[in-house]
């Protein structure tokens, strides 16, 4: 495809860069080795997970095993608590990414659409709350869920996770509600239609990138949490999967093959569905910050 | 063994059910009382605002702001296993409680400042591997490259895995005799670590991995902020002569720190609060290795010391709370807000 005249163009311009052979090499050998140091660790889960039950122990650093085999897998569903994990985090993780996004849809409307008292000091409240610690409010909550009864029920993590992403979620609606020109509306009350109509029939629908940004926000955040899960959960039929896989890791008989199968299948969803979204993830951390008004 | 059954699917659906169903129950009644309030009693012209504020609002106070009102009570208070039920509260238990922070061990031998000392050590250790690696990797990658998209997929995946595989992964990974990175450093000739056990080895070893999960972050907001300054600088300073170093430090770092400055910020805030980190790779549970919030995570429900872990958690975020306001006074971080 490339002419003579695009190389020589190519190397001219590589020239005037300072970019000749060797710095490519260079900047080509620290971005591989970079990627390797990025990579191996997680590759590991991938091959104690293919070993066979007797060679967990290994001193190998092969990749994939010689005599890889899927038993660590079919133990791990068939034998292990797998699925139980897997359903309570799911259960819990998509009820409270459904209704922290419904809370901040509603409320960052308002913020986005009308200037009222106290508006300016609850949005910097909604940022300072991003700052207190989550192991600060853990003894609160603990106590408190203790007094109610929620300890060991899904009650108490659906209440607690649809609220803690609350603050961060409004602050994504709002900036990107704020980008949606509010003639739309006008036109909308012009014709008739009531403010809550609009909201539900053409806001929403426009913003439904943001939305799933929020809602991907929120279900990432519950579903690798396990700080509150740990305080909140101990009977082992409630363990989510972090939980769970933390007792697969137990200190004096990990069972290496069983944890290494359980943690391939959780990580490889999710972090497709991350690497997979992480342009709008990114784009909404930085949405927040940009779209200030 | 607990296997997913029938009768667990059922119960757990029917408890989830009916917590949604409370829940919406709870958002109509308070939205007619609100509508009642704001357009009856108080005649707002626009009763919308408050009604669509007023979920979102009870729910925060519910979770955030009465726990924190309880947290101060708590920190009066001498609450602990044994007085759970029945605690007194007063304020000499408050001075007490604060006391003892300062005086006593926070756990069993480690003191507060030492605690305090070792925790901001390690966030500026941190924060600055990560901006500087970050950083580093942007730089490389902010080029014509034949393979740049795989090297920037490969480069993110310590940020894609869930934190806590990560950790418990490379905790195994520390293994004396089985983990890779004993093995690698016998391979070239170096001699294996106590990763677990030894204090220097596991702070060390907590480092490591908390490098390795927190760079890809910096490196993508870095590699953002690289993207949005125009090439006509770059080609302005070549103009006048500017080598790379020179570019790097005159064009590249001034115009790249507006995105900067409120990742480092968060960064800071982030690492200074990291739980998963410190506690998963301290699997021998070694006092050299907490920070204070793995500290204050083991007095409260190791010591299960509730009163004093509560005056423990304000004292923390006093601390970070002085740090954020001097640091957004300082730099205007906040100035967005308003509007």
């Amino acid at each position: 495809m490339a002419t003579h005249g695009n190389i020589l163009r190519r190397v001219l311009l590589a020239r005037v860069n300072g970019e000749n052979l060797w710095f490519r090499v260079l900047v080509n050998g620290i971005l591989i080795i970079a990627c390797i140091a990025a990579v191996y660790p997680a590759l590991r889960i991938f091959s104690v997970s293919l070993r066979p039950g007797d060679r967990l122990l290994s001193t190998s650093l092969a990749v994939i095993p010689g005599d890889a085999t899927l038993a660590n897998f079919r133990r791990v569903i068939i034998e292990k608590d797998f699925l139980l994990w897997l359903w309570n985090s799911l259960l819990i993780t998509i009820t409270t990414a459904v209704t922290g996004l419904m809370l901040a849809a509603t409320s960052a409307y308002a913020f986005s659409r009308w200037r009222f008292h106290g508006r300016n000091a609850f949005l910097v409240f909604l940022l300072a709350t991003q700052m207190i610690p989550a192991a600060m409010m853990m003894v609160p909550l603990y106590i408190i869920a203790a007094r109610l009864g929620l300890i060991n029920t899904y009650r108490g993590l659906v209440i607690a996770y649809s609220v803690s992403s609350v603050p961060f979620s409004i602050w994504i609606m709002k900036g990107y509600y704020d980008t949606i020109p509010g003639s739309l509306e006008e036109a909308a009350t012009i014709d008739g239609a009531s403010r809550m109509y609009t909201l539900w029939r053409i806001i929403l629908p426009l913003a439904a990138p943001a939305l799933a940004v929020v809602f991907l926000f929120n279900f990432m955040s519950s579903w690798n949490d396990f700080l509150l899960a740990r305080i909140m959960l101990q009977k082992p039929a409630m363990l989510t999967w972090p939980l769970g896989l933390q007792r697969l890791q137990d200190q004096f008989r990990t069972e290496w093959g069983a944890y290494s199968a359980a943690s391939l299948l959780l990580a490889v969803p999710v972090s497709a569905l991350f690497l997979y979204t992480s342009k709008w993830l990114i784009s909404g951390l930085t949405l927040g910050s940009v779209k200030g008004d | 063994m607990k296997s997913l059954t029938g009768v667990i699917i059922g119960t757990s659906l029917a408890q989830v059910g009916m917590t949604v169903a409370a829940l919406l129950a709870g958002v109509v009644a308070l939205e007619v009382l609100v509508w009642l309030v704001a357009a009856k009693v108080l005649r707002l012209r626009n009763p919308l605002v408050p009604m669509l504020l007023a979920p979102a609002i009870v729910g925060l106070a519910a979770l955030v702001v009465v726990p924190i009102g309880y947290e101060v009570r708590l920190a009066f208070s001498n609450m602990s296993l044994r007085r759970f039920r029945n605690p007194d509260f007063g304020l000499v238990y408050g001075w007490n409680n604060l006391t003892s922070i300062f005086t006593d061990p926070v756990l069993k031998q480690t003191m507060f400042f030492p605690l305090f000392l070792r925790t901001v050590a390690w966030t500026a250790v941190q924060v600055t591997f990560h901006v500087v690696l970050g950083l580093l990797l942007a730089i490389l990658l902010n080029r014509k490259l034949v393979l740049k998209n795989l090297y920037k997929i490969l480069l993110v995946i310590p940020w894609a895995i869930p934190q806590v595989i990560s950790c418990l992964t490379w905790r195994g990974e520390f293994h004396y005799e089985y983990g890779f990175v004993n093995i690698i450093l016998k391979a070239v000739g170096l001699g294996a670590v106590q990763w677990k056990s030894d204090p220097t080895g596991n702070w060390v070893a907590m480092n490591i991995v908390n490098i390795w999960l927190g760079v890809p972050f910096m490196m993508v907001i870095a590699l953002g902020a690289l993207q949005s300054i125009s090439k006509e600088y770059y080609e302005a300073a070549m103009i006048d002569g500017a080598t790379g170093w020179r570019r790097l430090r005159s064009v590249t770092l001034p115009l790249a720190q507006p995105i900067l400055t409120p990742a480092v910020i968060l960064g800071v805030i982030w690492t200074f609060n990291n739980f998963n980190v410190p506690f998963f790779i301290n699997e021998q549970e070694l006092e050299t290795s907490d920070i204070l919030v793995t500290a204050l995570f083991r007095a409260a429900f190791e010591y299960n010391l509730y009163g004093f872990a509560a005056a423990f958690a304000i004292i923390i975020f006093l601390i970070l709370f002085a740090f954020s306001a001097f640091y957004i006074r300082a730099t205007g971080a906040l100035k967005s807000v308003r509007g």
